[in-house]
């Protein structure tokens, strides 16, 4: 069973992100850039699989500008096959992402697609779901266990009350949340190894799909701050405070 | 213009959810249409005929819909949705797991998880965990839209006298099938309609200190939440995680126990109208968005809290 997996360079989440003055956009100049947190998670999946022997091939698709590329090499020294850089210098929105992903199954034609549950910095959580309905295939959204059995994928799944089951019918794409999973930090030797292992780099118009940006961003700003509040000197004054100044008890 | 809003429901009860939802409809202007798909869900498309400013509501029921499952949903919603300006949806875990699928089929971009809406075609959204607002004009004909419940009021749920039109199924291409679920059991209110919330963080310790949270919720009224890294720590389920990537909340009043406040759950809880954090450690974060900020340790301080609110 071969297993494509998207991952997206996105600026590290520990990083306090700051808009820019002219409202533009988000300051994205000399700051850390990772892999997102819930593409390491569907990396680790993958690899999992395969040694588990249920995968034979790790792919890897990482779309965006050419420095993609390491989070393409992150993904290889955690133990996936090869690599896809879908290179491109115009914003990539979802249904784009969704549609040069399904422009790759189309060649590589895998089993299983693995992605994240959501980007961390456009927080859309939409690309593995239209991938799957681009498709035509089941999705099993915000897996926290996924069993593989022969032809079928049993997805835990988080939802608002709790959890739920499911089984999908394989090809299937499964969007990951990061309980899933602890992903592995890369050895010096195979991080090593994941410079040796191959990269293929495409553009959107290889793969034939229009990227155009269907929402236009107008502006960017910081939303209003919280006024900086008071500290009480026991539970006494706290809950005075709450009864008789903020009337919320 | 008409804007049809999917109900969010059990098939017993319609999620308050909607009645925020049809809100943000209601601002985008038209006639506003419900679908409820489910089955033996009468009650729910009748509680849905009967809110403030509905005119109509589709109600397909068939067991298909029983279960949430994308698959068969999305090809319903999409059939049923061509002919409206707008699709609106919560963005609960239901509405993100399908409105994106609905979009694809339709070919258009979803914006997700709105918070305001500036015209009929242009939004506001949080991006990078609610630091920052991004206002996006969507350049397709029909929108898709998920609505951050928390940013609209609730519709009355009451006063409406909306008609209910039978719709027939649409095909379930069957790839998906339901299998189980473990719904969490709990006498609170819900987490996202609370009024008082009471959330603990990583420094809770056990599942066991859990409880003087809980305790201190019952006597509040309130619900009980958590972070993340609580969760991980399997201190609770995970419905109960508050944050960027959990539930929004908005609560009249949030107590934050054991929390260090980590954007990621700022994110999901800095709408509170009254932010209060009890932490061991004064240079912890979360103090910089409370409104009091109490430095004690919790096991000191969650008891004399509960004997205080007895007095
Ligand atoms: C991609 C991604 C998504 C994430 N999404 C979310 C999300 O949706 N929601 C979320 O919450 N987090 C999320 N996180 C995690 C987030 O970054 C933080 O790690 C998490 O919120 C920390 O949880 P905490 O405050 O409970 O724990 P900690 O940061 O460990 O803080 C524990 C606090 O407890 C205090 N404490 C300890 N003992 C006591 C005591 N006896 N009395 C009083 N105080 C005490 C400590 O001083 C400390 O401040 C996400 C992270 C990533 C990478
Ligand atoms: N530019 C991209 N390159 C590779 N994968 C992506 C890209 N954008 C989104 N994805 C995948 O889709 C998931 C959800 O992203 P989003 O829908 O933007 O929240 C991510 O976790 C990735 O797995």
């Amino acid at each position: 069973m071969k297993v494509l997996v998207a991952v997206k360079r996105v600026v590290d989440y520990n990083v306090k992100i700051r808009v820019k003055a002219d409202g533009t956009g988000v300051d994205t100049g000399n700051v850390k850039f990772t892999m997102n947190p819930f593409d390491e998670t569907a990396v680790e999946e993958a690899v999992r699989l395969k040694e588990a022997g249920k995968a034979t091939e790790i792919v890897v698709v990482s779309m965006g500008p050419q420095q993609a590329q390491d989070t393409i090499r992150t993904a290889l020294a955690m133990g996936a096959d090869r690599g896809i850089l879908v290179g491109s210098d115009t914003e990539l929105q979802p249904l784009a992402v969704a549609k040069l992903l399904k422009a790759i199954v189309a060649k590589e034609q895998p089993a299983l697609i693995i992605v994240g549950k959501q980007a961390i910095d456009d927080d859309s959580n939409q690309t593995g779901q239209m991938l799957a309905a681009l498709l035509g295939w089941p999705q099993g959204t915000f897996a926290s266990k996924l069993a593989i059995d022969g032809e079928r994928a049993e997805v835990t799944r988080e939802i608002d009350g709790g959890l739920e089951t499911i089984a999908l019918a394989l090809p299937a794409v499964v969007t990951v949340d990061l309980r899933l999973n602890e992903p592995r930090y890369a050895s010096l030797p195979n991080i090593m190894k994941a410079k040796k292992k191959p990269i293929d780099a495409l553009t959107p118009s290889d793969l034939g799909v229009d990227v155009t940006p269907r929402l236009i961003t107008l502006k960017v700003e910081e939303p209003s701050r919280r006024k900086a509040g008071v500290k009480v000197a026991n539970v006494a004054e706290l809950v005075s405070k709450l009864k008789n100044e903020a009337k919320v008890i | 213009m008409s804007v049809l809003v999917i109900a969010e429901h059990d098939n017993a009860v319609l999620k308050t959810a909607t009645l925020n939802t049809v809100s943000a409809a209601r601002q985008l202007g038209g006639d506003i249409h419900v679908l409820v798909a489910g089955h033996n869900a009468r009650p729910v498309a009748d509680a849905a005929a009967k809110i403030d400013g509905v005119a109509k509501v589709l109600f397909a029921d068939d067991a298909i819909y029983e279960h949430d499952l994308a698959e068969p949903l999305s090809l319903l919603i999409t059939a049923v949705g061509k002919g409206y300006q707008a699709i609106l949806s919560p963005a609960t875990a239901g509405g993100k797991n399908v409105m994106p699928r609905v979009a694809a089929l339709l070919d258009v971009a979803q914006v997700s998880d709105i918070c305001a809406i500036v015209s009929p075609d242009t939004f506001v959204r949080p991006i990078y965990a609610g630091n920052a607002l991004a206002t996006v004009q969507s350049k397709d004909a029909l929108k898709v839209i998920t609505v951050r419940a928390t940013s609209f009021e609730a519709a009355k749920a009451e006063g409406g006298q909306a008609s209910v039109e039978a719709i027939a199924a649409g095909e379930n291409p069957g790839r998906a099938t339901f299998v189980g679920q473990q719904i969490s059991k709990s006498e609170r209110p819900e987490l996202t309609a609370a009024q008082i919330i009471v959330s603990g963080g990583r420094g809770m310790g056990s599942l066991e200190n859990f409880k003087l949270l809980e305790t201190l919720a019952d006597k509040l009224g309130g619900a009980v939440g958590a972070t993340r890294a609580a969760v991980d720590a399997g201190f609770v389920p995970n419905d109960l995680q508050i944050g960027q990537t959990g539930k929004i909340v908005a609560p009249e009043l949030y107590i934050a126990v054991a929390i260090s406040g980590a954007i990621q759950h700022l994110a999901g809880m800095k709408d509170s109208k009254i932010i209060v954090a009890i932490n061991k450690d004064e240079e912890a974060p979360i103090f910089q968005v409370a409104d009091y900020g109490l430095v004690a340790d919790l096991f000191q301080a969650l008891p004399e809290l509960a004997t205080e609110l007895s007095k």
